[in-house]
């Protein structure tokens, strides 16, 4: 069985986000680019999958500019066997992304497609749901813990819901979304990352794939979340009434 | 200890009337006599030092300073400066009844120069709040170490602090532009230059840069900060000896020269301490052990071919069998983790109970050969443990013990100050003299140098 994973370069967690000045998007210039750590997690399982014996072979997909392939070369040292690169210059909205992974499903025909829950960047939360959606798969999202069963061709998925762990039976093929929880990704060694430097890499566009990219949202403007006013330190109780009083006419 | 210190009855007793005279000149708010405060004042980073001060005074400008001096002086009262109270050398607190003159309230950023990258600032600003500051205008500290998040750069000034950036941009002796200090009489020494270049005369501000209080208190700093660049890299690889270690270090200032900005070392007895005691620590390299552990970072400005660079280093070394494993972070938050690893030793070391901090320039080829005889000196007593800037053959020698204990101190003690000086290194390569090491300074000062400063 094969595994496809997505993998997205999204501007590194860590980095402080800068709105453009004319408010049309976000700044990414000189901007550290990292793998979406969703997206890392999806990787991790699957390649525990198939080191289990579970699975034979890992596939990583990126989508976006040609600078995807250095996520590629990330999930590549990290153990994926090799990448599909689609090249996309302008933004990809889920559903775009949910359409090429249909057919890239059709090509390869993996048993088990494994995405993040979402991409830090556009926090969407929707392509593992399309694409389940378009291939009519059984979906299990949020997945805290994946247990296979090969002769059987079940996923067992376990959901951190409001409530509890909410445990799902799906049958294989099956999409999975992959929650913070789930695993800890291994870090990509020495030898892994000569190991990467061979394996391939295959390119497809969007028309290649008869894909056609639009999209029926415009973002209208992007601005950064109102600052937090500074506390102030009230010397008693008494002023404290006071300002709540009369300030903050909360009481 | 500093346990032989007598008090010198030439100094006065705080009385109320002193105490009254201050809340006149700073306002009472900053006079502060509260228990909770003075403990926390009173006591050092690694509780090993402990003072008996009744009072800290926080000044809000350089004149309160002047104004505090001045009658200190007059009335013969001892006074400690505190910046951060991070220093690693019972020199930030009183060792009787000083009183402590606390910079915490002088934390204005005063100007920033965008195309010189020239930062003046007040002393008691916080290195952290500084980077935060810079990290806006596309600038970073050209010093960083693991207490940024209390030290002030008043303090790094005054002891000179190296930290894991040394290797890169070279010592505060050449980044420190200018210092206003105020002396113990209250005479303010404007020597706030801003200008690379000043060669008017001697250079006196250098003299305040690794003072420690004992000549003034600064009050303000000029510093010339690199500007941000944005591609760095952080590798962390296992050595199987020490001797890859220097060979590595030899080879990583040859090939990566110019993007080099950090090379420390810990050994594996470092590394188990971080895992034990730190929560989320964990050893890159689970499935083996490894006797030493080396982390390099680059900085540059060219993302792509950075990385090149540094993984054709990385794998080199690795044919050529100077690193047996490794791992390249991939990401800001891996990189963070594999400092986290080197950063939180200081932090370990106290959680695993009480411990005898050593910080030694030798050179390279010597170094870790102390850690050695300490160990089979101390055998089972004692986890030795040694770690450090190993870029500028700056060891860090940590004896960790369940508690304080004069037997043991003295199998350490006065051993590893004869030894630093028999190998022509510095008993202090960059925390300082302070009380520790106050009357150790003739193993690395000749006398004569001694004596040309306390006579003058
Ligand atoms: C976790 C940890 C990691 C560290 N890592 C490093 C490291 O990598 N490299 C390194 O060099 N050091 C290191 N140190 C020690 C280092 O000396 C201090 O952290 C720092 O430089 C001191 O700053 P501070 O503001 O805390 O000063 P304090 O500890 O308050 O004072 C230190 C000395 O300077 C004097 N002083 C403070 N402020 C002034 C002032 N404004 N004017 C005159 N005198 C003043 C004090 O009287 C005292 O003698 C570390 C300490 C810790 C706790």
């Amino acid at each position: 069985m094969k595994i496809m994973v997505t993998i997205k370069r999204v501007i590194d967690y860590a980095v402080k986000i800068r709105v453009k000045p004319d408010k049309t998007g976000v700044v990414t210039q000189n901007v550290k680019m990292s793998m979406n750590p969703f997206c890392e997690i999806a990787l991790e399982e699957a390649l525990r999958i198939r080191e289990s014996g579970l699975a034979s072979e890992v596939i990583a997909v990126s989508m976006g500019p040609s600078q995807s392939i250095d996520t590629l070369r990330t999930g590549l040292a990290m153990g994926a066997d090799r990448g599909i690169h689609v090249e996309a210059n302008h933004s990809l909205y889920p559903l775009s992304v949910a359409k090429i992974l249909k057919k890239l499903v059709e090509i390869e025909k993996p048993g088990l497609l494994i995405l993040g829950k979402q991409a830090i960047d556009d926090d969407c939360n929707q392509t593992g749901q399309m694409i389940a959606g378009l291939l009519n798969w059984p979906q299990g999202t949020f997945a805290s813990k994946v247990v296979l069963d090969k002769e059987k061709q079940v996923a067992t998925v376990d959901r951190e819901v409001d409530d509890g762990i909410e445990t799902l039976s799906l049958n294989l093929p099956a999409v999975i979304t992959t929650d913070l929880r789930l695993n800890q990704p291994r870090y990509a060694t020495l030898p892994n990352i000569m190991k990467a430097k061979s394996k391939p890499i295959k390119k497809f566009t969007p028309e290649e794939l008869n894909v056609e990219i639009k999209s029926d949202l415009e973002i209208v403007e992007v601005t950064e979340p109102p600052k937090r006013k500074s506390g102030v330190i009230v010397s008693s109780v008494d002023e404290l009434i006071d300002k709540l009083k009369n300030e903050a006419n909360v009481i | 200890m500093g346990g032989v210190v007598q008090r010198s009855p030439r100094f006065s007793e705080l009385n109320d009337d002193d105490v009254r005279y201050f809340q006149e000149i700073l306002g009472k708010k900053n006079v502060i006599q509260d228990d909770d405060k003075l403990s926390a004042a009173n006591i050092d980073w690694m509780h090993k030092y402990k003072g008996a001060s009744k009072l800290i005074l926080q000044p809000c400008n350089t004149d309160q300073v002047s104004q505090i001096l001045k009658y200190c002086n007059s009335r013969c009262l001892a006074v400690v400066p505190q910046g951060g109270n991070t220093g690693l050398v019972g020199g930030s607190v009183p060792v009787f009844d000083e009183v402590i003159v606390s910079l915490s309230s002088m934390n204005n950023i005063i100007s920033f120069d965008k195309v010189s990258g020239i930062l003046v600032c007040e002393a008691g600003c916080i290195l952290e709040n500084i980077m935060s500051f810079l990290d806006n205008e596309g600038f970073i500290m050209p010093l960083d170490l693991g207490a940024k998040g209390s030290c002030q750069i008043g303090g790094n000034v005054s002891t000179n602090a190296g930290g894991l950036r040394l290797v890169r941009y070279g010592s505060l002796h050449g980044s420190v532009l200018g210092v206003e200090a105020v002396l113990a009489n209250g005479t303010v020494l404007d020597m706030l230059k801003t200008l690379r270049k000043d060669n008017t005369g001697y250079g006196l501000k250098h003299l305040f840069i690794g003072s420690e209080g004992s000549l003034g208190i600064v009050t303000k700093v000029s510093i010339l900060t690199p500007p941000k660049l944005s591609s760095v890299n952080v590798a962390f690889l296992a050595c199987k000896d020490y001797s890859c270690c220097q060979k590595l270090l030899q080879e990583a200032k040859r090939k990566l020269g110019e993007i080099l900005s950090a090379f420390e070392f810990l050994d594996s007895q470092s590394m188990n301490l971080v895992t034990n005691h730190l929560e989320g620590a964990r050893n890159p390299f689970p499935t083996s052990l490894h006797n030493f552990y080396v982390l390099i970072e680059t900085t540059g400005s060219d993302e792509s071919s950075d990385k090149q660079k540094l993984e054709a280093f990385l794998l080199g070394s690795m044919e050529n069998e100077l690193v047996s494993d490794g791992v390249l972070a991939q990401d800001i938050s891996q990189a963070s983790t594999f400092w986290r690893l080197r950063e939180g030793i200081s932090e370990a070391l106290m959680k695993a109970g009480a411990v005898y901090k050593y910080d030694l320039s030798i050179p390279v080829e010597n170094l870790y050969n102390l850690v050695e005889e300490m160990r089979s000196r101390l055998g089972d007593a004692a986890n030795v443990i040694g770690y450090g800037h190993l870029g500028d053959s700056n060891l860090h020698l940590n004896v960790s013990v369940p508690r304080y204990d004069n037997k043991i101190l003295s199998q350490i003690e006065p051993f590893v100050y004869e030894w630093t000086s028999k190998h022509r290194g510095s008993i202090s390569a960059e925390h300082g003299v302070g009380l520790m090491k106050a009357n150790e300074i003739f193993y690395s000062q000749s006398r004569e140098t001694v004596r040309i400063v306390v006579y003058y």
